[in-house]
């Protein structure tokens, strides 16, 4: 096959790059510059394209022996994620960025080119498993559980699946870092990256400050009797329960929880624990990354954060929309985030959550 | 070393093989011991080996010997013709803070210009140039007869090193002239290519570089009337005329001399057999590929071939053709490895998405007919290819 390797600059897909090497392939390393003003160096744990990480995949791919470039992604990636990552904040919703990068970048801009080129797939360095069937390719978790990332690939449709390669489904990530520095990889101890590679300051409340203003306004509980006050109701999230600065203790005493941000009143809206709890999710914008689920329902298993717990459910297709009946409730639940539906270890689909309840 | 059969390096203008006369050279003179400084044995035996280099190339430029400024790289000598006639002008009475360029010079040229822009004040006033990228004496005129008394120094390429376009720069040392404005000539693409003559065109100062012509890399010289004052920009033992100071890479200079008579002396039959090698790589692309131009129009250096395709986009032609075994550029430069659209292309009055669809293949006296054909016969799928990538 003639496969595109996206290579970060991380460890893992520098070794996910090197396995379709060694498998015989012909592969060109891409290194997708998703900044239009990159900065130069890495900041601990933070960031993924800065020039020292294309430095570093760079010099990987002359390590494993492919021919190494960089695509220019970074108008896509403010279009496509960056913006989208701002309108849903500014909407009240907590959005996922790095499962938008997989469905707009990774497994379109980048695919898209890849077989416009005459390139049968693109090879990331994510820990989940595809598994070829009679229906198609199927989405599977990765084995090491505490790396998975079957959830950001699950917005997926089966035909971008079929043109990913994720090398790494079997390994575990010690074992890949280990891989990596047996083949002399000098990225091979450079720290995970996490928080939000677009915020390099890894402050997101106060990027969202800058980019949406700060306009002051209530903390309100579901009477709507005021009780403290906020500068942008975006940077809260469902769920939370830290930093709120209410100047109103509650009458029972007991901590208290966003419940809700509503944008267009500029308010957030707190209450108890209790009132966090649902256990009826909705979503559209459904995808699936296998065949397509037939109408009714299913029993199966639901998660909606990158690496919460698979929560047994029964879900519904009606065609437009997905929603999930959890047999236990569930606690704080941001609108904006994925609906991933799995059974058992396969990834069946996802929708993005619009109501809760 | 030689290509495989299905290679083809075609980026001879970043840089080309090394003669293997020169590289013989290079590595003998590597294996002796000898600084040309030293007043002993050793360090007479360099400074001679120094010193007829320099004669030698100065005979393969029309220079005198004494005009000779060993430098590190084209890229050095550029920045000590600019900053060295901008500082020494600093000094002068009534100091002259305009300089006189042209927006399609090398990056060798434009930053600094620049960074004289920034950092001290400078004001650049660039020269006009048409749709092939060739400067317009006509605007140079206007441009010295407006501000001569406060222009402290010019300086024109050659010849273009993207779209291959020679300059009229002997009409434009003439103009330079009648104003007393010192002027340089960056001739790196020119040198070996073209006939050049340091005395007959007229300048005061002239850039050529040895990676481009046959010799070593990291060896180059400026040029430079001995009458043309230049403030140091390295200062040390100043070996060379007080002017540049660092020890002299003797055996790098020698190879440098080798590659310089030996591309004076084959100057018209490369040059003719280069030509020919580009029109058949003309013919083969316009014949395969709908929709391609050719860029810096009839008067070029025999071995560029600069084209447009419209609708490709030059980073995904040259990963196909990379993938095909065909070595070319998109002549322009990159930052942080992101294309660019090329300053070149968008001066003579290319939008940018146009320019971003465009690349560079540059002949050379090792390029075989085997190299063009193989070029020829990739193009097409790979047009198509980069075409349905589509362009930015
Ligand atoms: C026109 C021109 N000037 C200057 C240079 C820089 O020369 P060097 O590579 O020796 O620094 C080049 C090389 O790309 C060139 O083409």
């Amino acid at each position: 096959m003639k496969i595109i390797a996206a290579m970060s600059g991380g460890v893992d897909s520098a070794v996910a790059a090197a396995r379709v090497a060694d498998a015989g392939h012909e592969v060109i390393g891409v290194h997708l510059a998703l900044s239009s003003n990159p900065q130069k160096y890495r900041s601990g744990a933070r960031g993924c394209c800065t020039i020292e990480d294309s430095h570093d995949a760079r010099r990987a791919a002359d390590i494993i022996g492919i021919p190494f470039y960089i695509w220019d992604m970074a108008e896509e990636f403010h279009d496509g994620v960056v913006q989208n990552f701002l309108s849903e904040y500014a909407g009240g919703k907590t959005p996922n960025p790095c499962l938008r990068c997989n469905e707009k970048i990774k497994f379109e801009a980048v695919l898209k080119r890849a077989r416009a080129m005459g390139y049968d797939a693109v090879a990331t360095g994510h820990y989940a498993k595809k598994i070829e069937s009679s229906s198609g390719p199927l989405l599977y978790r990765a084995d090491d559980p505490a790396k998975d990332q079957s959830y950001v690939l699950a917005v997926l449709t089966q035909d971008q699946l079929a043109g990913a390669i994720f090398p790494l489904g079997d390994t575990v990530k010690t074992d890949v870092r280990k891989e990596a520095q047996e083949r002399g990889f000098s990225l091979a101890q450079k720290p995970d990256s996490h928080d939000i590679c677009f915020v390099p300051s890894g402050d997101n409340a106060g990027w969202l400050r800058d980019r949406l203003g700060s306009e002051v306004g209530d903390i309100v509980d579901e009477d709507g009797a005021v009780l403290g006050s906020h500068k942008g109701a975006y940077t809260y999230t469902v769920g939370q329960r830290r930093g709120l600065g209410l100047t109103v203790p509650a009458d029972d005493g007991r901590a208290r929880y966003v419940l809700r941000v509503e944008p267009i009143n500029n308010r957030v809206v707190v209450g108890s624990r209790e009132e966090l709890a649902i256990t009826e999710i909705s979503g559209g914008d459904v995808k699936w990354c296998g065949p397509v689920a037939e109408l009714g329902e299913h029993r199966g298993l639901a998660q909606v954060r990158a690496h919460g717990a698979a929560l047994p459910c029964t879900y519904r297709w009606d065609g437009d929309q997905l929603s999930a009946t959890l047999d236990q409730p569930l606690f704080g639940l941001a609108p904006g985030q994925a609906l991933v539906i799995y059974e058992d270890q396969r990834a069946i689909g996802s929708a993005t959550i619009e109501r809760t309840g | 070393m030689s290509v495989s059969e299905k290679a083809a390096y075609l980026d001879n203008a970043a840089t080309t093989a090394i003669l293997p006369e020169a590289l013989e050279v290079l590595y003998q003179e590597a294996a002796t011991v000898g600084n040309a400084s030293s007043l002993h044995g050793a360090g007479r035996r360099a400074r001679k080996i120094v010193e007829e280099s320099r004669e030698r190339i100065a005979a393969a430029v029309g220079a005198k010997p004494q005009e000779v400024i060993f430098t590190a790289s084209g890229t050095e000598a550029n920045n000590l013709a600019v900053k060295g006639m901008f500082w020494q002008a600093q000094n002068d009475g009534e100091a002259k803070t305009g300089i006189s360029s042209s927006p399609v010079e090398h990056h060798a040229i434009l930053d600094p210009l620049e960074w004289l822009e920034r950092e001290s004040g400078a004001q650049l006033h660039l020269a006009q140039v048409d749709v092939n990228g060739v400067i317009n004496p006509e605007s140079i005129t206007e441009i010295m007869s407006e501000h001569g008394a406060t222009i402290s120094f010019a300086t024109f390429m050659h010849s273009n090193n993207e779209v291959g376009a020679l300059q009229p720069v002997a009409e434009l040392a003439d103009i330079a002239r009648e104003h007393q404005i010192p002027i340089h000539t960056d001739a790196v693409q020119s040198f070996g290519k073209v006939p050049l003559h340091f005395a007959d065109l007229g300048v005061d100062a002239m850039t050529i570089s040895g990676h481009k012509i046959g010799g070593p890399l990291g060896v180059a010289a400026l040029i430079a009337k001995k009458t043309l004052e230049l403030t140091p920009l390295l200062h040390g033992g100043g070996q060379e005329r007080e002017v540049r100071s660092g020890t002299l890479h003797t055996p790098a200079i020698a190879a440098f001399a080798t590659a310089a008579e030996i591309s004076q002396a084959k100057l018209n039959s490369n040059s003719e057999r280069i030509r020919s090698l580009r029109a058949r790589l003309i013919a083969g692309i316009t014949q395969t590929v709908s929709d391609v131009r050719l860029n810096g129009g009839a008067n070029t250096l025999p071995g560029i071939a600069h084209f447009t395709f419209d609708g490709a986009e030059g980073d995904a032609l040259l990963l196909l053709l990379d993938a095909q075994g065909v070595q070319c550029s998109t002549g322009s430069a990159c930052s942080a490895g992101i294309a660019q659209p090329s300053h070149v292309l968008i001066a003579m009055g290319m939008a940018p998405k146009i320019a971003r669809s465009s690349i560079r293949f540059s002949i050379g006296p090792s390029t075989t007919e085997a190299e063009i054909d193989r070029a020829i016969s990739v193009i097409g799928e790979v047009v198509v290819r980069a075409r349905a990538a589509g362009a930015k």
